[in-house]
């Protein structure tokens, strides 16, 4: 499959994520839509590793090589801290039903002061 | 040395007024301060040998920029002047009190000693940095020693001349990239190679910065104001030698930077500085106020500099740098005449003043034959450095040259009108019960008449040393 | 160096006499105000004959004035024929005229007493200063000095507003006449790299004729400015402000004949433009004519006088316009003579009077100042160009060259203005010392004759306006023309072509005739009437000086005011301080709507971001293009 059909799906993704993060106003749907755009990046970093590993292998005749790993060596760290975000974002909305009874993100405007 | 020393006498000087707190003790101090910077002054003036009068250090190697000061023609002549002016400032306002007046003499020093690096310095870098410096002390002093519109007005007048200052600084750094060995020292600033279009945009962005400073119309309206409202001693520091960093530092740098540029837009320069003479002359007839006539008076005779300045002949060149001194001289004169006026009487309202000749003739008497400079009469200082200004102009358009001397006319409008409306005439309620100014003005007073009459008859010495200055930068102009 | 001396004196006299003003008694400021002119119309005298034994002196420069690389100026005096001459006149009668003044202003205090007799002396200094450089630059410090002290002078008085406002209109009047001046020698400095007149004159030929037209005419209005003539003149009338010694002093020996010292001093270049001739001849008669119209309709007994001086001044520039530079000199000297002599006697009898100036409360003065009477009517008869009596060798002079000139409707004016002396004199003269007296008893009481140190002088300068005019009986009555011979050197371009002897009679009996014929008149009719009411029509017009001074100021003085007032209450605060302002309030206004975008709230904040990284990248692909764009910028 040509590399085009991956970047597209992704910059699709990513766009999907980004007008969500704008556009809708319940912090869990900003969350995903975050999770979402991490995760087209994700996409994009293993379809170039699987395309890198594929074109280095034609130039160097069947020896072993490591082109490409460190992609998805970047693909672990950002699913690690997708992670870690969950667990501390989860824990900001939660605390922020309880302080306000709404998870709407415009009704906590402070930062303007 | 002494170039140094000129410098790090009144910065030493002016850091311990700042926390002496007994206030006789930091008059004291300050007179003899400001009398050993013209003792060095005149030592600098009336020595010959290089070593003394040029300093050189490494600074900021990185950046190509080093401590280079030296005294040549046209500083020396300005540094004679700022030497001069403080011992004269401080003996004429002995009476005056501050609130914290060490701070106040503190400040004024190191007004002096940035006055003083911007007519030494001869890299680049080393000059913005004291043209602030000059600035800053400054903004202080007439922020916290001002009249009641001080904050606006000091601000006003802040954030003009720094608007100037940033428009100088990208100029100055453009330069600075163009140059072939990266170097902020003058020499290289003077070889640096500009095509047409970069030199015409710098040259107007370095002048405006100067204009401003100067100031030229149509940017002078922060004058009368910060004038007004200054502490009379700053305002003689100011309009007595800051505004003469504006025409130093054309004499300086601009000419020999941009020398064709310089050259391609003297004509609507010249324009300009010629409809500000007229311009504040015509606006000096109607004051009311005698410091803002002074003010305006000033904005005129700077105008002639100005234009003398681009008129591109060797002539003008000397004038101008000889009348920076005079009119430093008569206006830091004036100045003190109306402080003291002021100081007795409380009012600077000619509506309320007159008659004034009979309580206090030696204040009379000598505030006339300061006028007469100001008009430029013969055998007063004034009249050489005009004399050649004019000629000058002349030189490089008659006409405008004719122009310009209307000036002249209104030059004696305005003088006589504010000498008649002072102290002639009879006496008005205000002025009844005026006594004669005290000993220290009247000291300060004849010092300034007598260098007034003292050049008017005898300005070979002045002008052998402006000769130097307007040998080395005439040569630059093709 | 003799000649340094000349003016040191008087400038002893005037540091001595300002400094020590409050310590000094009146007869010693007195002495050494007079003394100091006394010492040196001496060494003038000394001078004069060693001028005229051995021809022009040559003087040493004191010291080097202003010297740079494109022009050397000296400061240098020169004395010969011409200077000397001048000498003489400003010394000798300026003497007369201190000495008259310790008595004349022996009321004042003892304080401005010495302050009067400084500002004379610093005058006379100025007045020797002109005549004496060798330069243009040093005749024009001297041109402001005179200027300077006539200001000082006429506003002696300052506690009266009137007379400070007169003070300030003759500086001004001055200072445009200036201007002229300085552009005058700018544009020698400029041809020629000089201005010392010997090396001026020795290459006129490198000028071109533009050159010399222009040059000649700028001085020219330099000399407007300084000899009152049309249409600067309206500041010698206003002068009369000051204390009548000082009049004398200003429209005799000084400030007024500069005018013409300069014209004739700088001959070699007035001879050769003949555009500047006649400009010189036309502004000369013009002004004699309207000056001698004005006067005839005036009632006070100076400002009569001043307007004499006025049109007299008038004719001395008609002589220096045709050619007739002698004979305009000669009139400087008998005109210093009997007009000091006519200043002096008013002044006489203003002192009499208690300070009366007005013609119309006088009269019938003859009784009681017989010698101020008589030495008045030499005076007046010397004028009005009455033979033998001075004026009349000089005015016939100067309307003979016009005549021989060709200008025969110059002639012909000058004719005309002579009969109007003659005939505003005797009217003066008729209303003043003929006729019944007209002031109040009480001043006719205290009218007496004035003291020594008032009518010595006034005899004195009577002789020599009565005999003045014998240095140079021209050729008809069998005189050698003395003082032509004796100018000759400095004013070599004189040009006056013979006339017949028959011819020259006739001449001078058509003037003499229209003199004697306005004298007539006069007597006839003011002895027994006066004129006491005041003028209608047309005389009204003229009473009022036809109104000049109220031209001029609605004509250039109140719009330049209101100009003044319109930058400083429009422009200056709405125009540049508005424009400044509005900078400022422009940013604050912007910024109070951009503060807006900061409203706290975490989607806006993601939107711009998304937006500049949007705007990077279209100025990332675009780089190229914009980089060429700031290049053809700089």
């Amino acid at each position: 499959m040509p590399i085009q059909y991956y970047i597209i799906l992704a910059a699709a993704l990513f766009c999907i994520g980004v007008v969500g993060v704008l556009i809708r106003r319940n912090a869990i749907i900003v969350f995903m839509c975050i999770e979402l755009m991490l995760n087209s990046v994700n996409l994009m970093l293993v379809a170039f590793s699987k395309m890198h590993y594929a074109l280095g292998n034609a130039t160097n005749k069947g020896e072993p090589i490591n082109i490409g790993t460190d992609a998805q060596l970047f693909v672990f760290f950002i699913m690690v801290v997708a992670a870690a975000e969950v667990s501390v974002g989860l824990a900001i909305i939660v605390m922020m039903y309880r302080n306000v009874h709404s998870t709407d993100v415009n009704f906590l405007n402070r930062l303007k002061n | 040395m002494i170039a140094l020393l000129l410098i790090l006498v009144p910065v030493i000087g002016g850091l311990i007024a700042l926390f002496i707190k007994n206030e006789t003790t930091v008059k004291g101090f300050a007179l003899l301060v400001s009398i050993i910077t013209l003792l060095l002054a005149l030592a600098g003036v009336y020595s010959n040998s290089s070593s003394q009068l040029h300093y050189d250090i490494s600074w900021m190697p990185d950046l190509g920029s080093r401590i280079t000061l030296g005294l040549d023609g046209v500083s020396k002549i300005l540094v004679l002047l700022t030497a001069i002016s403080l011992p004269i400032i401080i003996t004429a306002t002995y009476k005056n009190t501050y609130p914290g007046a060490g701070k106040f003499y503190g400040l004024m020093f190191l007004c002096q000693a940035g006055m003083l690096g911007v007519f030494l310095s001869m890299d680049v870098l080393l000059f913005y940095f004291f043209w602030e410096l000059a600035l800053i002390p400054a903004y202080f002093l007439c922020s916290i020693w001002g009249g009641e519109k001080r904050i606006q007005v000091t601000f006003k007048f802040f954030v003009y001349t720094f608007v100037g200052s940033l428009l100088m600084l990208v100029s100055i750094l453009f330069i600075y990239f163009k140059t072939p060995d990266h170097s902020f020292a003058m020499q290289s600033f003077y070889h640096v190679k500009l095509s047409a279009s970069q030199a015409q945009w710098m040259f107007w962005l370095f002048f405006i910065a100067l204009a401003i400073k100067m100031p030229v119309f149509p940017f002078h309206t922060w004058q009368p104001d910060t004038y007004e409202q200054a502490p009379t001693a700053v305002t003689m520091l100011l309009s007595g030698v800051m505004v003469k960093m504006g025409v130093f530092a054309v004499i300086r740098w601009l000419l020999p930077i941009f020398p064709q540029a310089s050259q391609n837009n003297s004509s609507i320069i010249i324009i300009f500085a010629v409809i500000g003479m007229l311009y504040a002359s015509l606006i000096a007839i109607r004051q009311d106020d005698m410091k803002r006539l002074i003010a305006y008076s000033s904005i005129a005779h700077v105008g002639l500099m100005c234009a003398a300045l681009f008129s591109n002949q060797q002539v003008g060149m000397q004038g101008v740098i000889i009348q920076m001194f005079n009119h430093g001289i008569v206006i830091i004169g004036l100045w003190i005449v109306a402080d003291a006026i002021e100081k007795q009487l409380g009012t600077r309202k000619f509506s309320e003043l007159g008659g004034l000749a009979q309580k206090a003739p030696t204040l009379a008497i000598l505030f006339v034959v300061l006028c007469l400079a100001n008009v430029a009469l013969p055998l007063t200082n004034a009249f050489v450095g005009e004399f050649l200004m004019f000629n000058g102009l002349f030189l490089y358009n008659p006409v405008i040259a004719g122009i310009a001397l209307i000036a002249i006319i209104l030059a004696a409008v305005y003088t006589l009108n504010m000498i008649q409306k002072i102290f002639y005439g009879n006496t008005v309620a205000l002025t009844e019960n005026a006594h004669d100014s005290s000993f220290n003005i009247n000291a300060a007073l004849v010092i300034l008449v007598i260098v007034v009459i003292v050049l008017g008859i005898y300005p070979q010495p002045m002008l052998n040393l402006a000769q130097q200055g307007a040998n080395l930068f005439i040569t630059k102009i093709p | 160096m003799l000649v340094y001396l000349v003016p040191l004196f008087p400038l002893l006299g005037f540091l001595l006499n300002g400094l020590f003003r409050k310590s000094l008694s009146k007869s010693i400021v007195g002495i050494i105000g007079s003394g100091a002119i006394l010492a040196s119309f001496i060494v003038s005298c000394i001078l004069f004959f060693d001028v005229k034994s051995g021809g022009a002196l040559q003087v040493q420069p004191l010291f080097q004035f202003i010297n740079i690389s494109s022009f050397k100026i000296d400061f240098a005096f020169q004395v010969d024929q011409l200077s000397a001459l001048f000498l003489l006149i400003i010394t000798g009668v300026g003497f007369l005229i201190h000495v008259y003044s310790t008595s004349y202003m022996h009321d004042e205090k003892n304080e401005h007493f010495a302050r009067y007799f400084s500002y004379l002396n610093l005058f006379v200094f100025s007045m020797l200063f002109l005549v004496l450089g060798a330069n243009y630059v040093i005749m024009f410090i001297g041109w402001e000095g005179v200027g300077l002290c006539s200001y000082l002078l006429i506003g002696y008085w300052f506690k009266n507003d009137n007379y400070n406002y007169a003070a300030k209109k003759a500086f001004v009047m001055n200072r445009i006449g200036d201007v002229g001046f300085l552009l005058g020698i700018f544009w020698l400095l400029s041809k020629l790299g000089t201005a010392n007149y010997n090396d001026v004159f020795a290459n006129v030929h490198q000028l071109s004729s533009t050159d010399i037209t222009g040059i000649t005419v700028l001085l020219f209005i330099g000399a407007i400015g300084k000899s009152a003539q049309i249409p600067l003149y309206t500041w010698l009338p206003d002068a009369m402000a000051g204390p009548t010694p000082v009049s004398a002093l200003i429209h005799a020996a000084t400030m007024v004949t500069a005018g013409i010292y300069m014209v004739a001093r700088s001959n070699a270049l007035y001879s050769l433009s003949a555009v500047a001739e006649n400009l010189v001849a036309i502004v000369g008669i013009a002004t004699a004519l309207l000056a001698a119209t004005i006067a005839i309709k005036q009632n006070d007994i100076k400002k009569v006088l001043a307007y004499s001086t006025v049109s007299q001044l008038g004719y001395m520039f008609l002589g220096l316009g045709v050619g007739a530079y002698t004979g305009s000199v000669f009139h400087v000297m008998t005109h210093a003579f009997f007009k000091a002599l006519l200043f002096l006697g008013a002044g006489s009898v203003i002192h009499a009077l208690h300070n009366q100036q007005d013609m119309r409360y006088m009269g019938g003065l003859r009784k009681y100042l017989p010698v101020t009477h008589i030495t008045f009517l030499a005076g007046c008869l010397a004028i009005s160009g009455i033979p033998p009596f001075s004026g009349f060798f000089s005015k016939d002079e100067i309307l003979a060259a016009a005549y021989a000139n060709h200008h025969e409707v110059y002639w012909a004016l000058g004719v005309v203005g002579a009969g109007m002396t003659a005939f505003y004199m005797f009217r003066l003269y008729a209303t003043t010392f003929l006729g019944e007296f007209r002031g109040t008893e009480e001043q006719k009481n205290h009218l007496h004759e004035s003291p020594l140190a008032i009518t010595i002088p006034l005899l004195i300068l009577a002789l020599l306006a009565v005999v003045g005019g014998f240095v140079n009986v021209p050729g008809v009555f069998g005189g050698n023309s003395s003082l032509h011979q004796f100018l000759a050197p400095v004013l070599k371009t004189e040009n006056v072509p013979e006339l017949t002897s028959s011819k020259d009679f006739m001449l001078m009996g058509v003037s003499v005739g229209v003199a004697i014929l306005g004298i007539v008149i006069a007597l006839a009719k003011y002895i027994r009437k006066p004129e006491l009411n005041e003028p209608q029509g047309l005389g009204k017009v003229v009473a009022n000086k036809w109104y000049v001074d109220e031209i001029y100021n609605t004509l250039i003085v109140n719009p330049l005011s209101y100009l003044g007032a319109f930058f400083k209450n429009v422009i200056e605060k709405s125009g540049i301080d508005g424009f400044v302002n509005g900078v400022g309030t422009f940013i604050q206004y912007s910024s109070r709507r951009l503060r807006l975008v900061q409203n706290g709230k975490v989607g806006t904040y993601i939107l711009l971001m998304v937006f500049s990284v949007v705007v990077l990248f279209v100025v990332f692909w675009n780089q190229t293009n914009i980089i060429d764009f700031f290049q053809k910028i700089f």
